[in-house]
């Protein structure tokens, strides 16, 4: 996910080393084969992307398990695959914490509790919700935010893409761009949010197919879980590799200087566990809106279930290859390598060093030769384009229903909307080709866009937690909420950034690291936002309970689902979700 | 008479059976020639049973999802 793997984001621009692999024609034929897959998807949807609600909504005929895959898939881009892999060779397990924690009970509380709001008011976005619930202003400043950091974080994707591929097969980064940007712009603009969730699917299986192998081989050569922890201890205790616990999650978090995060147990659960993943998993359209396209409500509740199981599985093809790599890399002569920071590979470029975002693809040139080396490449490239898809499909909806319509046009035809909205998702892309050369040449922007996208998503959640649980909120509450929320994180950022002492007090202590401070900050900007959210609604006048019917908790009358086997109902998954959430915890505990 | 809507799966059935059909072939011809890749684990010939895998479970999928005539 864009948000979750922020901090890992920008240490993933690798500089420009020998490429790591070199593909057979073999391979290319099977990058080449993907591009041809996705294309055709495109123009094969095309005759079913008529109306605005099939281009926009996928005629909102989705089945569970397609929404549920396109939710995950839509997140589980590239860029996040190589640096949170980097994370868990840096780290260890602790970066599993923003697949489980960080982001299950977000998944499940928007599919138990939250969907059927979203989906009964039958809103095209999560602005169009804020419409619904505190009027146009909440939505117009909520539709331009987003719009704007869509197409942005859609460059970024798109640079870090090409920067992959220039470091691990030594492409052009221009021809990276040109041909990603072109096959995303053709299949979106033709085929619409259902050719966007088709290829999201698409992408789901090849990203399994194609990175699966590696763990498994990688287990293989260690001779098991326990054999890679026993060959883990014996190079710590003979000092190959630095100390530290590399494989339990939770028995260092007790304070900020016993893990090599700097992260305090409380900010895990309160700050990743609640302000950023449930401002991520419930709030942001990129991800809502392919639930939105659900065919009903049982299942637009299942999709986020079915897709929390997959997401508690990712870290098998994610977290465990960058484990394994602690023990099972080796330089030519036999030696253990030692990946490192991006500065140090910066700073002694003959040195023929490898950073720890390239653990992911050094693991697949060691096990994987022609033919699922091209697969575990086109899975890397897939992961890309979702990203990059799920960004300008999402900006394409918000522009058209969100600012277009009510701002420009109110009264066009439908066949117009639609019009606008494939040029809107050829417009989106050419903004994201500005946005990733405007990265390319000044990289430390990746930073601030990140920074930037956090500024509106916490606070959004507190202002959308309250609209839909408290009939009292009001117009003015919500408005002011949003824009406090957001003004407190945009301080507290600063403040960090100028001061960087700022830090002891935004993250509660003086051993906490910057990734404690994007958790922190995170909750206070949610804190922020509730409260004023609170106070200003007792002092403004709310709306009638007619109003409110269909948006808020409590002066909604929920439809009443058909009785269905245990095995088609969402509640029983949902528990078993929890069940195999708390195990794998405590296992890993 | 119309056609109904191909299925996500059987795209993906295509997908898998391509794939799976390239990978086998080239793992069968490292087992004649005896010439395999340079990587680690190649004895254990992982194009053969990962190839294998995707064959079956493509070709799974392109039968259980082919397109057939639907007349309304």
């Amino acid at each position: 996910m864009n948000l979750l793997g922020a901090s890992a984001l920008p240490s993933c621009l690798a500089l420009g080393v020998p490429s790591l692999a070199h593909l057979s024609l073999l391979d290319m034929a099977i990058i080449a084969i993907y591009f041809v897959m996705v294309i055709w998807i495109g123009f094969y949807l095309k005759s079913k992307a008529n109306t605005s609600e099939e281009f926009f909504m996928a005629g909102r005929e989705m089945t569970a398990w397609i929404a549920g895959l396109s939710f995950v898939s839509a997140n589980l881009g590239s860029l996040e695959l190589m640096g949170w892999a980097g994370s868990a060779y840096q780290y260890g397990i602790l970066a599993a914490h923003w697949y489980w924690v960080g982001a299950i009970p977000a998944m499940l509380f928007l599919g138990m509790v939250m969907m059927p709001f979203y989906y009964v008011c039958k809103t095209h976005s999560v602005p169009g919700y804020l419409k619904l619930r505190y009027g146009e202003g909440a939505r117009t400043v909520s539709a331009f935010s987003f719009a704007f950091m869509t197409v942005l974080m859609s460059g970024v994707n798109m640079f870090a893409m090409a920067e992959v591929m220039k470091v691990v097969l030594g492409w052009d980064m221009n021809f990276s761009i040109i041909v990603s940007s072109l096959a995303v712009a053709a299949y979106v603009a033709l085929g619409g949010l259902r050719s966007a969730i088709f290829n999201e699917v698409l992408q789901f299986v090849l990203i399994w197919g194609g990175a699966l192998l590696v763990p498994i081989l990688g287990l293989v050569e260690a001779g098991g879980w326990n054999g890679f922890k026993a060959k883990l201890a014996h190079n710590i205790a003979a000092s190959i590799t630095p100390g530290g616990d590399y494989t339990h999650m939770w028995r260092s978090m007790g304070h900020f200087a016993d893990n090599p995060m700097g992260i305090h147990w409380t900010g895990i659960v309160f700050g990743l566990g609640f302000a950023i993943s449930f401002g991520y998993w419930t709030t942001d359209f990129l991800v809502v809106q392919r639930v939105l396209a659900a065919k009903n409500l049982r299942s637009a509740r299942m999709a986020p279930v079915i897709g929390s199981f997959f997401k508690m599985a990712v870290p098998f093809i994610v977290i465990l290859p960058g484990l394994l790599g602690l023990v099972v890399l080796q330089n030519a002569d036999g030696s253990l390598m030692h990946l490192v920071g991006e500065n140090i590979v910066k700073a002694s470029p003959g040195a023929n060093l490898h950073s720890y975002n390239e653990v992911l693809p050094l693991m697949m040139v060691r096990y994987l030769g022609p033919g699922l080396l091209g697969l575990g490449i086109t899975a890397l490239i897939a992961g890309f384009m979702s990203g990059m898809a799920g960004n300008v499909s999402a900006f394409s909806a918000i522009w058209t229903y969100d600012i277009y319509q009510p701002l420009i046009n109110k009264k066009a035809t439908d066949k117009h909307y639609v019009a606008v909205g494939r040029w809107a998702t050829i417009l989106g892309v050419i903004i994201s080709i500005f946005a990733a050369y405007l990265v390319m040449h000044a990289a430390g922007i990746m930073d601030y866009v990140q920074a930037l996208f956090s500024f509106f998503i916490s606070p959004l959640l507190g202002v959308v937690l309250m609209g839909m649980f408290w009939k009292r909120a009001t117009k003015a509450g919500g408005f002011w909420g949003l824009l406090i929320g957001t003004l407190t994180s945009v301080s507290l950022w600063a403040w960090v950034h100028f001061y960087p002492a700022a830090l002891h007090y935004v993250a509660l202590s003086p051993d906490a690291k910057p990734m404690a401070e994007d958790m922190y900050r995170a909750l206070w900007s949610v804190c922020t936002s509730i409260l004023v959210t609170f106070i200003v609604s007792l002092f403004t006048e709310p709306k009638t309970m007619a109003e409110l019917n269909g948006v808020v908790y409590g002066a909604t009358k929920l439809p009443v689902e058909e009785p269905v086997p245990f095995y088609k109902n969402e509640w029983y998954w949902t528990a078993l979700a929890i069940v195999v959430f708390l195990a794998l915890n405590i296992y890993f505990f | 008479m119309q056609f109904k809507e191909i299925s996500i799966w059987f795209f993906i059935g295509v997908m898998l059976t391509v794939y799976g059909t390239m990978i086998v072939v080239y793992g069968l011809s490292e087992l004649v020639t005896g010439q395999t890749a340079n990587v680690v684990l190649a004895n254990l010939h992982a194009p053969i049973w990962w190839g294998g895998f995707m064959l079956a479970v493509g070709l799974f999928y392109l039968l259980r999802f082919r397109p057939s005539r639907n007349i309304d």
